[in-house]
């Protein structure tokens, strides 16, 4: 694809990821990292069940969800019976390490390093009472909406 | 597309800047153009992550990820984006004389 237009380049996203199943924080990441690889610079900004991505404890089992999803072609009742989740986010997972998509943990410290700054909402965090102690230790703080705002000058806000 | 004169040679390059015909390709060309996108000085580490793209290229038709790179290459992911800031992945191509890769991660 050719840039034919005369619109100048995006040089800067603020990229939120307030869902935490393995489908809701996957494209955030890819974005995130994809912007990295432009040389375009890059936050990303957890808040809500999104925070599940970079909780210590909880990032390395996140699930597909199977029930209330449309897409997946299964009717609630059999998406529903235990272990469904558990299948799709096997067969989603082997589909990803195919095409070079690292896992959760790998793919934040993979991002991190590239350059991209790894936020937490506060008012979640204060919510779900928890502690920087309980992240990974890729996060970089635990900020504000305001705070949010502040690091998103200049950026296009993406909301996933 | 556009025709430059670099090193006294005319040469072929597509509409992102990368060079159109990879047999034009030689080091002495990738110091040219590794100045043209602000790196003045090609250390070995630049040219261990150039060659492997090179290499990868040649055997699969298209630049390797990122993370494939950094594995493969003995280049972590801080010391990549250091070498080739702004953009490892286009910056690495285009001074190996590949086209702008492909891929996602």
């Amino acid at each position: 694809m050719e840039n034919t237009n005369n619109y100048s380049p995006i040089e800067k996203v603020s990229i939120i990821i307030s869902k935490g199943s393995l489908e809701g924080v996957y494209p955030g990441l890819i974005m995130a990292n994809g912007a990295r690889m432009a040389g375009i610079d890059a936050n990303l900004f957890f808040t809500f069940f999104g925070l599940e991505a970079i909780i210590e404890k909880k990032m390395d089992n996140l699930k597909v969800s199977t029930v209330g999803n449309p897409a997946m072609h299964m009717p609630t009742v059999i998406g529903s019976i235990p272990g469904m989740s558990a299948i799709a986010t096997s067969m989603m997972k082997k589909e990803m390490e195919k095409i070079d998509i690292p896992p959760v943990r790998e793919f934040i410290t993979m991002i991190h390093d590239a350059g991209c700054n790894i936020y937490a909402c506060k008012a979640t965090v204060d919510m779900f009472h928890l502690a920087k102690d309980n992240f990974c230790s890729d996060l970089d703080d635990i900020i504000s909406v305001g705070q949010f705002y502040e690091a998103s000058a200049g950026a296009n806000i993406i909301f996933t | 597309m556009a025709t430059r004169e670099i090193l006294g040679k005319q040469l072929e390059f597509d509409d992102d800047n990368h060079l159109k015909n990879g047999k034009d390709w030689n080091p002495e060309l990738a110091t040219e153009l590794a100045k043209e996108e602000g790196i003045n000085n090609l250390t070995d580490r630049h040219w261990l992550v150039i060659n492997f793209m090179r290499k990868e290229y040649e055997a699969k038709g298209d630049a390797p990820s990122i993370r494939k790179l950094t594995k493969e290459s003995g280049v972590e992911t801080k010391e990549l984006y250091a070498l080739f800031p702004k953009g490892p992945a286009k910056k690495a191509a285009k001074i190996a004389g590949l086209p702008k890769p492909t891929g996602c991660i």
